[in-house]
Order: C-alpha cells, then structure tokens, then sequence
C-alpha cells in the first residue's frame, strides 16, 4: 500500500515510515500542509495520514480541499486534540477516521489497513463468507458448515464486522467504536469478554478457529492456513 | 497603606467634580433667573400700585380743582407736603415756576411722562448730591399747570438694592461652596478609589487572601468593593483548587512516570536475553499506556470544568443509553460473578453530549463491577452472589440514573469526604484504574447541571445521577 503521510515531526514521521515498510507498505512524507496538499493531488495513494496541526495549511484545511476537487482517498486523521468534538470536527471535514496522539502503532496500523480495504467492493456485498462461515446480510442469519449460529443483535454486528475485514486486524478500540459506538476506553476490557462469548458460539464445536486474537493489537477473523 | 495626596489634575478630572461642576453653574444660573425675574416683577407691581393710589389722589386734586376757586389747590397741594417728606407734591405754572409743593422743580423725568415714572429728586433742604428715587404723576391743568404727586420709594429701591447685593454674595457663596464640595467628594472618593487601587495591586502581587476595603455604611463604593471580594474570593478558591489539581496531577503522572523508568531501568540492568529484553519492554509500554489513560481522564476533567461542551449538547434517550451499556457490560459482570439487571426504565430525555453521559454511566457500572462483589462479613450468603441494579426514573422533572451494588459500599462519613473531594481531584488513587472514574462522573454530571449522589444501598453503593429533563 502506498502512504502519504503529512506530519511536521520528523522524528514521529521517520518512525512511521520505517514501521510501515516492516509491514509492508510504502510511506511518503510531507512536512508541511501545503507540500502535503500538492503530494495528495498528485500521487495516487492508498491512505492519506493527516496531522491536524500543520505548519502552513491545517490539516483539516488539507483533507476539506482534496474532498471540495473530488480527490476521495481515505484519510486517517492524526492528532493530540482527542475529545469527541473534536473527533466530529475532524470526521465532517472529510476524514475517515480519527486517531488520538499519542497512538499505539498496531491501532494505527490497524485503522490504516481497515481505511484502505474500504475502495475495495465487499463492504456492500450481502454475503460474508470466511471459510465455511457464513453471514447474510439480508436475512441476518449466520452459519458455519451449513449449521446455523444463533447470535444475539449485538454478537451479530460484532461478527459482521469482523467478517467485513475478514483477514485484517481490528482493535478492541475501532470495536468499541464500530460496533458499540462508545469513543472511549473503559477501565476493563468489555471487549474481550463479548468477543470470547462470540467466538464459543463460532469456534467451540470445530476443529478450525477462524477468530484469533493478536496479540497486542486485538482480533483479526481468517482462515487459518 | 498611603494616604492619597493632593492631585490637582486627578481631582479635578473625576467625575464627581465634574458632575458637581455642571451642576452648580447650571443651579446658579437658573436661581439668578429667578431671582431676576422675581425682583423685577416685583419691582413692577410696587410701583404700578405706588402710581394707582397716586393717580386716584391726582384725580381727586383735579376734581377739587375744577369745582373750587383757583387757590384752593395750591392750597390743598401746600398743605398735603407741608412737613412731609414721603409725599412729594409741586404744582408748578405753565412756564415751570413753582406754585407750591415741596418738590424743588417739576421732575425732568416726568415732564415727557403723563402716565407717570419714575424719577430722582433731591431731599428738600437737604444740601448734598444724594438722589433719592420716587415715582409719580403728572397731571396738565386746564390752566396750563401743572400738577405733580409723587411717593418716595427710595426705601424699596434699597431694599431691592440689597436683596440684589444679597443674592449676588448667595450665588457667590453657593459657587465656592458647591465646587469646594465638589471638590471633597471627588477628593475622598479618589481616596478611597487609591486604597481600592492599591488594594488590588497587593493582591496582584500574589497577595491573594488580599480583599478591598469596606467602610461598612453600605454606599456604591462599598457595594462595588463587596463584590470584587467575593469575586476575589472564588478565585482564592479556585486557585487553591488549581494548586491541588496540579498537585494531584504531579502525583498521578510522576508516579505512573516513575514506574515507567523503573521497569526500562530494570530491563536494560537485568535481561539477560532477547526475550527479556523485550518482555521489559512490553512492561515499559503497558506503563506509558497507564500514564496515557490517566492523561486523557486529567485533560478530559479540566476540558469540562472549563465548559468546553455546551455546543456538543444534543437530546439524548437515557433508556436507550442505559439499556445498551446494560448490554456492554452484563457478560462482564456475569463474568466477574455478579448479576446485572435493569429494573426501572422509564422514558426520560435530556439535553446532554452523548458520549459522555455513556462514558459517566460506564464509569458507574464500571466501578459497582469492579467494588460489587459481596464483603467478607457477607460471606455467610456466599451462595446469593452479588447483583447490580441499574435504575432510570422520572421524577420531579428530573432523569434520575441509579446504579446500586451489594460491595462493601462506602461508609457515611467517607462518602461526605468523597463527595468533597470530586470537586477537586479525588485523592485516593490506590485503587486499580487511573482513579478518576468518580471524578470525571461528577465533573460530567456537573457540566450537565445536573449532581451526582452518593447514597447507602444498604448493603453497597447507590451512585445516583440526576439530570434535568429536556
């Protein structure tokens, strides 16, 4: 995946860069919002990584140009302001998700890799099919090997989506914001508890888990090879 | 405390000395008005009531002398002045010769005047140049004489004199007086403002138990000052609450900090291999991650008591909120041995930001999970596990949220404290968690105008919150 991150910090933008060549993805850098606007409009990249405050041009500024030319490449919203107005300040300006400094690498990495998979078709697609699991969107019914799952409301839209970035990682934080529509961190880890309960009703009777945790990083659902 | 001195520029430009300055001008000149117009009117009607009563004398000379012989009216005119010297009389020939009378000669003044005036005359026998001033009439006789009686007024001309002279040393006197007020008032109050003044320079100085002078006679002065001390003194307050917070602040990230070099110090000493190597690292991370949540609760606290929300407020369903984090958290609390249950849910909406109405109530039912399980004095009943209620009702216009437990609860006098201490920072922070749980409910319930009670739920905790309806 191509990158374009716009930072003013060399030392956070060197460090991205380096971690996201080690996963895989090539990362260019701006330092300042109008260079940052200028690199956007030309290179076609897979994610924008926007730092809300830039030197020149506001980050918010940048993502609300590209958005106003038609320029419509997923952009994460980095920054230190991380109270909910200012999550809903970043998101109506044109991101697609919002990121709190300081961050943990795997969480954005995590939203990076779940931004990019949204221009591929899936996300409207009625069926979700992981291995021999099941999920119909229409009819909300899940099954695994043609037996059917009895899901509460809830672990259906848990399962959904993490069928929906079947093979990415997602983070207990992007679940609880997904799927719970919380933005905060409770002081236990409810997520953990829901996500085992799901994955009993999914995993227990086969041979086959199809629901990992990561460690460190949170659950991903794929077929195990 | 200096006394104020004598400022010529400073008094004179106070707005009390200005006041007083238009005001007295503006007094004098009306009061001259007055008195003029007064004087003259008064003047007036003397004297025309002086020239009636001489006319009506006048006519009956004329008469007299039209029905008698030719003498009888020097006569008559000889014998009325006789020894008289308020009355003046002459009856003079045509040419001017005096007849009788004790008028030297026919006034100047009223020879041009038929209807009467006023004129001065010199007091018969009297040999200086005094004139004295008198009004009179003058009548032409057939005989071509003429007939003039008169009053003297000179009496009332000096009494109008000195009623003028009087006036004049009033207004005089009004003048100097009004302005040395003037003057005294704008001096003490400019007085009184330099001790208010430097008043505020101590405080300003960081003298801040510092308050301004009250007289106690309860004047503007005085009101202004009272309020200022009352500002001043919510600021006291508020400072000292910043100096807690910062202090609570310095303990809360210092030491969470301090573990964090602790454990990067204990792994760079000790590890022997790669693997411990980095297990002292994921210690180091986890440590900075507690030192983060910690932050965020501290930043989100101040970001409220600075009411920083007012424009994220939208109408919120509360049944809806609890039902879901109901839903959140039952299979942790059933996971950690309690039960959960809701148990009223009435239909309540208030004007609230979202998120942090949820994030109070998590907080809640975080905390009831968390301290809910039942005491060691309960142990008896080990078998009836521990349950969490959670309540919404309305009453009273109000949306009150109960979130109650059967843990060991928080005893009466410690709650008092704790309440107490949710106005600042709460201070116990030996607890797991970053410690600020309650106090971020409470700063969240605040910033709603609502409260957040904390009551016996005999046994366990009975957090409250009660907002206001929308």
């Amino acid at each position: 995946m191509r990158m374009l991150i716009v930072e003013d910090d060399s030392e956070t933008a060197t460090f991205l860069i380096k971690a996201l060549k080690e996963s895989g993805h090539t990362a260019e850098w701006a330092a300042d919002g109008v260079t940052g606007l200028s690199l956007a409009r030309e290179g076609a990249y897979d994610v924008l990584l926007v730092d809300r405050m830039l030197p020149q041009m506001d980050g918010l500024a940048l993502i609300q140009t590209l958005r106003k030319e038609g320029n419509q490449t997923p952009v994460l919203v980095l920054s230190a302001l991380g109270e909910v107005d200012d999550r809903v300040k970043g998101l109506k300006a044109g991101g697609d998700d919002y990121l709190t400094k300081p961050y943990a690498y795997a969480e954005l990495l995590a939203r990076v890799e779940a931004l990019s998979r949204r221009t591929i078709p899936g996300e409207q697609a009625t069926r979700l099919v992981v291995g021999d699991l099941v999920l119909d969107r229409l009819s909300h019914a899940v099954s695994r090997a043609g037996e059917p799952i009895n899901l509460q409301p809830r672990e259906y839209r848990l399962l959904e989506y993490l069928m929906k970035h079947a093979g990415q990682v997602v983070t207990r934080t992007m679940l609880l914001e997904n799927v719970w529509d919380y933005h905060f961190d409770p002081q236990t880890n409810v997520i953990d508890v829901h996500v085992s309960r799901l994955r009993s009703k999914i995993d227990k009777a086969f041979d086959k888990p199809l629901l990992h945790t990561v460690r460190g990083a949170g659950y991903v659902v794929r077929e195990d090879s | 405390m200096k006394t104020a001195k004598w400022q010529p520029n400073a008094t004179l430009s106070t707005t009390i000395f200005g006041i007083t300055a238009i005001g007295v001008t503006a007094f004098v000149v009306l009061t001259a008005l007055i008195f003029a117009a007064v004087i003259w009117q008064a003047n007036r009607v003397f004297v025309s009531d002086v020239l009636g009563t001489l006319s009506a004398e006048a006519q009956t000379l004329v008469a007299v002398n039209e029905t008698g012989q030719a003498e009888t009216l020097p006569a008559i005119v000889a014998q009325l002045s006789k020894n008289r010297t308020d009355r003046l009389y002459i009856l003079a020939a045509h040419d001017g010769r005096p007849i009788a009378g004790n008028l030297k000669a026919v006034p100047k003044e009223l020879t041009t005047s038929p209807t009467g005036g006023l004129f001065t005359y010199q007091l018969p026998g009297s040999q200086s140049s005094d004139l004295r001033a008198a009004a009179g009439i003058s009548i032409e006789l057939p005989s071509g004489s003429k007939l003039i009686v008169a009053r003297d007024i000179e009496e009332q001309r000096s009494l109008v004199r000195w009623l003028q002279v009087l006036a004049i040393a009033a207004f005089l006197a009004i003048t100097v007086g009004g302005l040395y007020l003037g003057l005294f008032a704008s001096r003490s109050v400019l007085a009184r403002v330099e001790r208010v003044s430097n008043a505020t320079q101590a405080i300003m100085a960081g003298n801040l138990a510092g308050r301004l002078p009250v007289q106690g006679n309860g004047d503007e002065i005085d009101r202004l000052s009272q309020s200022v001390n009352e500002m001043l003194e919510k600021i006291e307050q508020l400072m000292h609450g910043l100096k807690e917070v910062s202090d609570n602040i310095a303990h809360d990230l210092k030491t969470p900090l301090n573990r964090l070099r602790n454990r990067a110090e204990a792994a760079l000493r000790s590890a022997q291999t790669p693997e411990e190597l980095s297990a002292g690292l994921g210690q180091t991370i986890e440590a900075a991650d507690e030192i983060i949540k910690t932050f965020n609760a501290l930043l989100l606290i101040a970001r409220l008591e600075a009411g920083a929300i007012e424009e994220t407020k939208e109408p919120v369903a509360l049944s809806a909120l609890l039902s879901d984090a109901a839903e959140l958290y039952e299979p942790v609390a059933e996971e950690a041995g309690l039960g959960l249950k809701i148990t009223d849910l009435d239909n309540a909406t208030v004007s609230a930001n979202r998120h942090l109405i949820g994030q109070a109530v998590i907080n809640l039912i975080d905390n009831a999970i968390k301290y809910g399980r039942k005491s060691k004095s309960d142990a008896g009943h080990a078998s009836q596990s521990g349950l969490i209620e959670i309540g919404l009702r309305r009453e009273n216009g109000q949306a009150v949220i109960s979130v109650a437990d059967n843990g060991p609860g928080i005893s009466a006098q410690d709650r008092a404290r704790a309440m107490e201490r949710f106005v600042r920072l709460d201070k116990s922070r030996s607890l797991p968690g970053t410690g600020l749980g309650l106090s971020l409910v409470a700063a969240v319930a605040r910033m709603h105008n609502g409260q957040l009670l904390l009551e016996d739920n005999h046994p366990g905790l009975k957090a409250v919150l009660v907002f206001p309806l929308a």
